[in-house]
């Protein structure tokens, strides 16, 4: 089919009154900004926020907060939090849930590392099943939503208690698997090089930095609607600042005793969320899944009236939810070096649905990136490390981060109100 | 008489136990615009859905161009070039202008999306309609107001090079100056050599841009007339009664069900 051929495009009314191409200016760009902040488009700014608060407290609470040695700790806690709330922010969009996420992930690293003892699998072979084990879980969920129409929320619950099954029945209970593939496991305890990480690093910033400005080049010299130049410079700024500052920061020797030994580089992990991060971000943003899967969750009708399939849209949704988990089940038995028939079970999965919304998810659906999971994991994370060193009794933990999640569901119920009031 | 571009014939609906439309005879000719007009309930916005597809039909043909169509979803219907603006308007709050009128029909270069000649082709159609009233192309549709809203949703039939659009009532919610915008547009779509079909409660409205009016009562059309031959008391009573003098449905229930 073409598109608007036919139509003559007269000069005489070819510009509809005061169609705005561009925030003309830094100040337009700020003003556009803080609209829609008081429109109640807050973002990831709350999590930002609350990041820097809780940096603050610590550091200033306990001495050893701030060291390169508990920073490089945090970022490897994170991980699995964060890969496992990125999966679940794709159920989120569509303004579904998945309570059996982390359990499903407890599953899978359990298939993982039984595969690898028993039959002596390869980690990258093992690692396949147990990502296809977690999507055919999520394939199942799905199926049961959109096809009976049960209410994800109970479908998930009914997964949540009877995947804790699988690791019981396969481990035994209180037995443990050994989890110590030196690949898999050094996801955790191993570093890359330090001239390695530098590199990397450095194509990180100079990509972002090129895309950036010839997405700019293009959209200006199109007359598309683009964002001031200067603007573009302060992203690019502040990405190469993260990014670089980071990167030196896990490049110093950490060891605890320095004399002694050696530990420096960035973990390994760090480069798998971000490649996650970089490939889930191209799908949502610049991919027509990503765009369907946005539709669904804004207006499901609506999808389905401009012909999209509602249904495998769901369904690869779960199977995304799932297959994450077991990477993030993954990541956790590479920190704990062991799988365990509680893995994946408790707090993980409330933990993980708490990153996403503090992030900056919605939970009504249609609105979240996989940059707030990244985020908000992070201040998930931080409240333990925090509190560990403080050496504060476990209930705390508990207490402050039901608060934090409490607080993050109020801005987004809040902002959500405003947005309908201000229609932003 | 010129070929319909669009035809439906003998339709019947169900829903359940309830019988919504009877034998509906329905016709859209090209550079016309066909009111569609009938009580609430009346089973006006059904007849949409089932053009539109998203309703299947019990019994009865659908004919494009004069041939019978197999048509089984949405995007049968789009892809034959019929476009529908619903009663509900069917946007998606959380995208902006561009990314509504593209859904489902997103341009891609390889598998990434195009998003520039997207917006490009959009500004493009606003621009053709005159559209005045829009901030923005990458306004989100939730910010707009009701006429814009429609006229986001009138502005994705023509960019799609639509023959056939569908209205259901588009100026229902809308004041003076924005039923007047939106008015305005229906009868350039139809100059544009499109058929259009009008749904609307508002006589004035009707008696305005419509060439012929299609009245349903309970189900079953009334009458389908040229705007000429009738006046607006002849169709408030095909609207309220079935009947009008010598139009409308036979009062024996026997004749009135064949
Ligand atoms: N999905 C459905 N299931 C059952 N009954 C339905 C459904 N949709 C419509 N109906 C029934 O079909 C009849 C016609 O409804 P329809 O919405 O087509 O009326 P309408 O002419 O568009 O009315 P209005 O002017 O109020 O919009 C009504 O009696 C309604 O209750
Ligand atoms: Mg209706």
């Amino acid at each position: 089919m073409t598109v608007g051929s036919d139509i003559p495009a007269k000069t005489a009314d070819s510009d509809f009154a005061n169609d705005n191409r561009q925030a003309a200016t830094i100040g337009d760009a700020a003003r556009d900004y803080l609209n829609r902040l008081r429109g109640g488009d807050m973002g990831s700014l709350p999590a930002i926020l609350g990041l820097v608060v809780l940096f603050g407290v610590f550091t200033t609470l306990h001495d050893r907060f701030l060291t390169t040695y508990n920073m490089a700790n945090l970022v490897i806690q994170a991980s699995s939090i964060i890969v496992l709330a990125m999966g679940i922010v794709f159920v989120l969009l569509l303004g579904e849930i998945d309570l059996s996420a982390g359990v499903a992930g407890g599953a899978s690293a359990t298939i993982i590392a039984l595969v690898m003892i028993d039959y002596d699998w390869p980690w990258w072979a093992a690692t396949i099943a147990g990502i296809a084990a977690g999507a055919v879980i999520g394939f199942v969920i799905g199926s049961l939503v959109s096809f009976l129409g049960i209410p994800s929320f109970v479908v998930t619950l009914a997964f949540f208690l009877a995947l804790q099954a699988v690791p019981l029945k396969l481990i035994g209970s209180g037995g443990s698997l050994r989890f110590d593939d030196s690949v898999l496991r050094g996801l955790s305890i191993k570093n890359i090089p330090v001239t390695a990480g530098w590199i990397a690093a450095g194509l990180i910033v100079v990509g972002f930095a090129a895309l950036s400005l010839w997405r700019y080049r293009s959209r200006s010299a199109r007359g598309l609607v683009h964002q001031p130049l200067a603007l573009v410079v302060i992203q690019i700024v502040v990405l190469a600042a993260i990014v670089l500052g980071l990167t030196a920061l896990l490049s110093a020797n950490r060891a605890p005793n320095p004399n002694l030994f050696e530990i420096s580089g960035i973990p390994r992990v760090l480069p798998v969320v971000i490649a996650l991060l970089l490939f889930w971000t191209f799908v949502l943003t610049r991919t027509r899944f990503g765009r369907h899967l946005y539709a669904v969750g804004g207006n499901a009708e609506a999808a389905r009236r401009a012909g999209i399939n509602v249904t495998r849209i769901k369904i690869s949704a779960f199977m995304i939810c799932t297959g994450m988990a077991a990477i993030s089940g993954l990541l956790s038995a590479s920190y704990t070096g062991k799988v365990s028939p509680g893995s994946g079970g408790g707090n993980v999965l409330l933990y993980a649905v708490a990153a996403a919304v503090i992030g900056g998810t919605s939970l009504f659906g249609g609105r979240g990136r996989a940059m707030d999971a990244v985020i908000g994991g992070l201040v998930i994370a931080t409240i333990p490390n925090g509190l560990g060193l403080l050496n504060q009794a476990a209930y705390i933990n508990f207490v402050v981060t039901g608060g934090v999640l409490l607080l993050a569901a109020s801005v987004d119920a809040i902002s959500r109100r405003r947005r309908s009031a201000a229609g932003v | 008489m010129t070929q319909p571009l669009l035809e439906l014939r003998g339709v019947n609906k169900s829903f359940g136990v309830v019988h919504v439309l009877h034998d509906v005879d329905f016709a859209v000719y090209p550079g016309q615009v066909t009111a569609l007009v009938g009580d609430n309930g009346a089973g006006k916005s059904t007849l949409v859905k089932i053009i539109a597809g998203i309703y299947g039909r019990d019994t009865g043909d659908y004919l494009f161009d004069g041939e019978q169509v197999n048509v089984h979803g949405p995007r049968d219907v789009a892809d034959l070039g019929v476009e529908v603006v619903y009663q509900d308007l069917a946007l998606c709050d959380n995208l902006d202008i561009v990314e509504n009128m593209f859904l489902g029909r997103e341009l891609r270069s390889g598998i990434v999306l195009d998003d520039n000649a997207m917006e490009e082709k959009a500004r493009e159609t606003l621009a053709s309609l005159s559209v005045r009233t829009v901030k923005s192309v990458r306004q989100s549709v939730a910010s707009l107001s009701g006429g814009q809203r429609q006229t986001v949703a009138i502005a994705k039939a023509v960019l799609w090079n639509s023959k056939v659009v569908l209205l259901d009532e588009p100026t229902a919610a809308l004041g003076v100056a924005q039923t007047r915008q939106v008015l305005d547009l229906v009868r350039r779509l139809a100059d544009r050599g499109l058929g259009v079909v009008l749904i609307s409660h508002n006589m004035t409205d009707v008696l305005e841009v419509a060439d012929r009016i299609t009245a349903l009562y309970l189900g079953r059309v009334a009458a389908d007339v040229f705007k000429e031959d009738v006046n607006q008391t002849q169709i408030v009573e095909l609207i309220t009664t079935g009947r009008s003098g010598e139009l409308g449905i036979a009062e024996n229930p026997a004749t009135a069900t064949v």
